[in-house]
């Protein structure tokens, strides 16, 4: 039992392998955890798609140790973010910030819904007046109530 | 209402079809990170010369106050792609004379050396940026990339890639000819 673990946790070992090496980390747990955090935010411009976290390229790892540098320096978040985004640009920004340029992108999602709803909530109302109707007032049953006593007649002779 | 219901599929239809038609687009490369450096000043730096070579250093003062606009690329002996482009940068400054000042990017010295003897040296300066910090505050994704530097010291053009095949040397000559980068607008 023992060494099915143990082979179970071996065998797990390279999920969870990263590509932060260890001469990279810095001492300090709290900046090495922030630095995590930020990597995780930051895409690396040669494997596009992947954060410089787990990315394996050289341009990502002179980033991480970049980001860890800053921070060491005394650098916010924000500034460490905004050191890197000032030289390759908002594509390396995972989450894209929000501003006038990207309004279209963050809005058009919760436009879209609306104007689901708008149009979907529209079909259903009026289908359901077409569905109810009203009684027939007292001028409309004498005209049925006239046509089918001249069809019955009709219908005798 | 009715009408603008039924012409909703129609519209859905043209709008997915237009992003689709532009996707096809052959030209279109989907892995083009867009430059911040284009119209802006160049990032300061202050390289060592390689050692072992005779070519000075390159910092940032060197690109500025040219007469014409100077080409600064950034390359490096263990990328294959940049011996393609060795030979038609050196055309560029033989022929055409461009003036072409080099980062040497990440290289052992020696075979920065080696590569250099090889293939002859068209570089006026070269920085040796061991660590790669500069490249980091060129925003380079990969090696080789060019840029040219107008007299003022602002970037004017970005290549990615190495400037190999017609369709590359063509749009970097437009770009070296627009920059006036080359005397009395040579260049074919």
């Amino acid at each position: 039992m023992r060494q099915l673990i143990f082979a179970l946790c071996i065998g797990a070992l390279p999920f969870a392998a990263n590509a932060v090496e260890p001469d990279e980390m810095l001492t300090d747990p709290l900046l090495e955890q922030r630095a995590r955090e930020i990597s995780k935010d930051l895409r690396c411009v040669v494997c596009q798609n992947q954060d410089i976290d787990s990315s394996n390229a050289g341009v990502a790892r002179d980033l991480r140790l970049l980001v860890r540098e800053r921070l060491v320096a005394g650098d916010t978040d924000t500034q460490v973010v905004e050191y890197i985004r000032a030289r390759y640009g908002d594509y390396v920004l995972l989450k894209p910030p929000l501003e006038p340029a990207t309004y279209a992108l963050w809005f058009a999602p919760i436009a879209f819904v609306l104007i689901g709803v708008f149009v979907g909530g529209g079909v259903l109302m009026s289908r359901r007046k077409q569905e109810a109707f009203e009684d027939l007032g007292a001028e409309d049953e004498n005209t049925v109530s006239e046509i089918l006593r001249q069809n019955e007649a009709g219908d005798a002779s | 209402m009715k009408r603008l219901i039924a012409g909703l599929p129609f519209i859905a239809a043209v709008i997915f079809g237009g992003f689709f038609l532009w996707g096809l687009n052959p030209d279109r490369d989907p892995n083009e990170i867009p430059s911040v450096l284009i119209s802006q000043p160049a990032p300061a730096f202050d390289l060592d010369p390689v050692p072992g070579l005779e070519t000075p250093g390159l910092a940032r003062s060197d690109l500025v106050g040219n007469e014409r606009p100077v080409v600064v690329n950034v390359f490096a002996s263990w990328c294959v792609p940049c011996r393609a482009e060795h030979a038609v940068l050196t055309r560029f400054v033989e022929r055409d004379g461009m003036r072409l000042f080099g980062i040497n990017y990440k290289d052992k010295p020696e075979d920065a050396v080696k590569w250099l003897n090889d293939l002859g040296n068209p570089y006026e300066r070269i920085g040796s940026d061991l660590s790669g910090r500069t490249g980091i505050e060129w925003g380079l994704s990969g090696v080789p990339e060019t840029f040219i530097v107008d007299g003022d010291g602002t970037v004017l053009f970005r290549y990615v890639g190495p400037v190999v095949g017609p369709d590359a040397v063509e749009r970097f000559t437009t770009a070296l000819t627009q920059a006036g980068a080359l005397p009395n607008g040579a260049g074919s």
